[in-house]
């Protein structure tokens, strides 16, 4: 098969940071390679550098034998470079035609030949098995859906490279393969795909070929055929990877109820029932904005029930915010601990702080003690190894998982009995996602019960007493630990579960 | 190009661009004067002896630096909450009404009529941008163009009081209010010296603000509301209620210039006791970098070079117009100076 794409000596610095450090790979057409690394391996950065969004310091891209002019994505676009972003770039008042046409045609021209595109894109989409309707609006589309729009754009400008950057992290099991299948029929016709994923299970499954990056380096390149799932995990964490030990805890009474809970949203919830048990981990499978959002937020004290009850350790909640909620027991750790988390410019014993610094010990009658604050904070900053050059430096400086751990210290130090963990390892690399296993682990067998919002399935199963999936807003029954297949789990999470029972 | 945030500044790179700062606004202000006609050397030290060549000349800032404080205080702590409180100048004047209603219609007697002036025209303003931060909160209107448009309201409404009803009667028919009598008046520091107690009572403002914002919880709400809202109201912070506090602080502030104008320097009030106090304070903070400590310092310079400019074009003969343009350009050399101090510009 002919070179189609040659990356030579690729080096990028972000200030101090070497983000790519001399990487090269080749990529024949017809072939499907596999970017395996951790959270800040440097994998989308070396994307980008070959889509043109970055200039990289050193080091050349070639594309069927031509250099790229570096920095210009529209040089890559032609060569046939197609990108498909972890975070989608379509215009979502338009119509998935109209997207997919954007750009592609003169602003002035009488004839727009909407027939003909619209023509071509039915084509792509059959012959791809890509399954979308070409005059909905991009708004009314689910992600999966988003997806396949943005797959169908870059076949549409002529792709003959093919980039997807964590394209599974969205998806469930289910939409996980058909993607898989258009990637082997785009490779059957030709094409070559780039495949960016921390997953293992899913570059064993459809990669050809797979490199593996580690701290901004080329550690590894293999062919999956000659390889296994053990070998490549070694080779992208750099050392063996122990899964947590999940002692056996009897489970202790009903710490929190929801019964037939309906809060507004889009979506919110639908008549939720929930029970969260001591010494239990409660895990909620999902597709993102399925209503996690909504019952994370009902959980932390920022929502109340709209109709359905809710109890807190036997009493209908009252009076209910984030500050009785943190008063009555509640650990929360956010989703987003850039956003929610912590604040970037206050240092980190203004963030250990964040919740409790109206209360005596950290203040008394409106006067701030920094004296004890410095002390815990410090204090947190020992006891959950929180790698700092200490607590007066802001905490933006931090890596993703050393701000967790410190958002970690913040909540379990007072030996919370309820615990919210709402994607909790998400993006962090995979000595802090074992850290953040651990603790969640020891908190439930001091008796605490744990809600577990994720959409890491490996994750959810390894931990979970007990799995919920969700889907707009509604919950599945429960399955206890080892009774629920992935499969069955992918279909409660597209809304399809129990269907196939009846 | 882009910008890369440095992270960890080193001292040279933190103070040699505010320098270069200070140097840029110096060679535009030798350049303006030589075009004004003037020796540029020659202009700008008289404006620096201006402002403090002579016991008088240092008095004088001082008086104007004043005023300017409040409202830099104002401005300082609103936009710490990120607040955007563009409003000090109708709160300065509603302020002020307070004052002389206070001074010469309530009949206190004199050692209650002062804090009685004070806390009214503190109330006036606090009041004043209370509305604005609860459009805000209740209805999200944007503050920006509330508080900046009701400056013009308030102004016309004093223009009004002043033709009107607060009128005073042996004016001779010049649009003024009624003087306060002598026991409404701020006494002055040293005996003698015309400089009076409201730049006392603004020295006590600029270090109690320090405290509450480095020492109290609200305080500590302040500037986490303003670096982040998101994440202070899921810590459990009241965010809308920050938020109306700091309104109260920051309107109370600004009418505490328009008092002490009132009661200090002037001892009636007019329709031009400001020549755009409220808006000059937030030059003040800007260079101040919302420090309240800072803002005495950034107050004093701003008066100083006013005072020092004025001072220069009796004699001179440049227009004194160049301390706007020598301010104005100020603010924009710092304002980058402070952006080129955490970013360095990357090509490509």
């Amino acid at each position: 098969m002919a070179e189609i794409l040659r990356l030579d000596g690729i080096t990028k610095r972000f200030g101090p940071v070497l983000a790519n450090d001399g990487i090269g790979f080749a990529l024949a057409e017809g072939e499907v390679l596999a970017l395996l690394g951790e959270n800040g391996a440097g994998k989308t950065t070396l994307m980008n550098i070959l889509f043109g969004h970055y200039v990289a310091d050193e080091g050349s891209v070639h594309v069927a034998g031509r250099e790229l002019p570096p920095g210009q994505p529209g040089a890559a676009l032609a060569a046939g470079i197609g990108m498909v972003h972890q975070h989608f770039t379509l215009a979502e008042n338009l119509t998935v035609l109209d997207n997919v046409a954007l750009g592609t045609r003169p602003l002035f021209s009488l004839s727009s030949g909407r027939r003909a595109a619209r023509a071509r894109l039915r084509q792509l989409s059959q012959d791809f098995g890509l399954a979308v309707d070409p005059s909905a609006r991009v708004a009314d589309l689910s992600v999966g859906e988003r997806q396949r729009v943005e797959i169908l754009k870059a076949l549409y400008r002529d792709a003959r490279v093919l980039i997807l950057d964590e394209p599974t992290a969205v998806l469930t099991p289910q939409e996980v393969e058909a993607l898989f299948a258009t990637i082997r029929k785009a490779v059957a016709k030709g094409l070559a795909v780039v495949f960016i994923s921390h997953k293992l299970g899913e570059v064993m499954a459809v990669a050809d070929r797979v490199v593996i990056l580690r701290r901004g380096a080329k550690v590894a390149e293999m062919r999956t055929a000659e390889t296994d799932r053990h070998r490549l995990a070694e080779a992208m964490v750099g050392a063996e990877i122990v899964p947590p030990e999940v002692p056996a805890v009897t489970p202790g009474e009903v710490l929190f109820r929801l019964g037939g809970v309906s809060v507004a949203g889009s979506p919110g919830l639908d008549d939720v029932s929930l029970s969260l048990r001591a010494g239990t981990i409660t895990g909620i499978a999902g597709v993102s904005g399925n209503g996690q959002r909504a019952l994370a937020d009902l959980l932390s004290g920022l929502a109340v029930p709209e109709t359905g009850t809710a109890e807190l350790k036997g009493a209908a909640l009252a009076a209910w915010s984030p500050r009785q909620a943190v008063a009555q027991g509640i650990a929360r750790i956010p989703e987003d601990r850039h956003a929610t988390g912590t604040i970037a410019d206050f240092d980190l014993t203004e963030n250990a702080m964040l919740e409790d610094y109206a209360r005596p010990p950290m203040s008394r009658k409106g006067w701030l003690d920094w004296g004890r604050a410095r002390k815990r904070a410090e204090a947190i900053i020992e006891g959950y190894d929180v790698r700092c050059p200490g607590p007066s430096v802001p905490i933006r400086l931090l890596s993703g998982g050393n701000m967790q751990k410190l958002i970690l210290g913040r909540v379990l130090e007072a030996g919370p009995s309820i615990i919210l963990a709402n994607q909790p390892t998400r993006g962090l690399d995979i000595g802090a996602v074992t850290y953040v296993h651990r603790q969640l682990l020891a908190a439930r067998e001091r008796g605490a019960a744990v809600l577990l919002i994720s959409e890491d399935l490996d994750e959810l199963r390894a931990l979970s007493d007990v799995i919920h999936a969700i889907h707009d807003g509604k919950l599945s029954p429960a399955f206890a630990r080892g009774q629920v297949t992935v499969k069955e789990l992918g279909l409660w999470m597209a809304g399809q579960g129990g269907r196939d029972a009846a | 190009m882009r910008l890369e945030p440095v992270e960890a500044p080193t001292l040279a790179r933190r103070i040699g661009y505010p320098a270069a700062a200070l140097a840029a606004t110096v060679l535009v202000a030798a350049a303006l004067a030589g075009i004004a006609g003037g020796n540029p050397l020659a202009v700008l030290g008289q404006i620096v002896d201006g402002a403090v060549g002579t016991k008088f000349a240092r008095l004088e800032t001082l008086n104007r630096a004043t005023p300017l404080i409040f409202t830099g205080l104002a401005v300082a702590v609103a936009f710490r909450a990120k607040l955007w409180n563009i409003g000090a100048e109708a709160q300065l004047y509603l302020g002020a009404v307070a004052t002389v209603l206070i001074g010469t219609q309530s009949g206190l007697p004199g050692p209650l009529v002062i804090p009685a002036m004070a806390a009214g025209a503190v109330v006036a303003g606090a009041l004043m941008l209370l509305g604005p931060t609860l459009l805000k909160t209740k209805l999200g209107v944007d503050e920006v163009v509330t508080t900046l448009l009701l400056n013009f309201v308030v102004l016309l409404f004093v223009g009004y009081l002043l033709e009107g009803p607060m009128k005073d009667p042996m004016g001779m028919g010049w649009p003024k209010s009624p003087s306060l009598p002598k026991e409404a008046r701020l006494p002055r520091i040293v005996e003698g010296l015309r400089l009076h107690w409201g730049f006392g009572i603004a020295l006590i403002c600029a270090l109690g603000v320090w405290l509450v914002q480095a020492k109290t919880t609200l305080g500590f709400e302040m500037r986490a509301v303003g670096l982040n809202a998101r994440a202070a109201r899921f810590a459990g912070m009241p965010v809308n209620a920050v938020l109306a506090k700091t309104a109260l602080i920051s309107g109370g502030l600004a009418a505490l210039a328009g008092f002490s104008e009132v009661a200090g320097l002037k001892g009636n009030l007019t329709a031009d006791i400001s020549p755009g106090f409220g808006y000059t304070g937030i030059v003040v903070a800007m260079l101040a970098l919302l420090n309240p400590l800072g803002v005495v310092v950034s107050a004093l310079f701003v008066a100083g070079i006013f005072v020092g400019a004025d001072s220069m074009s009796r004699s001179a003969g440049v227009p004194s117009y160049i301390a706007d343009i020598l301010l104005a350009s100020a603010l924009l050399f710092m304002v980058l100076a402070l952006m080129l101090s955490r970013f360095r510009v990357v090509r490509g």
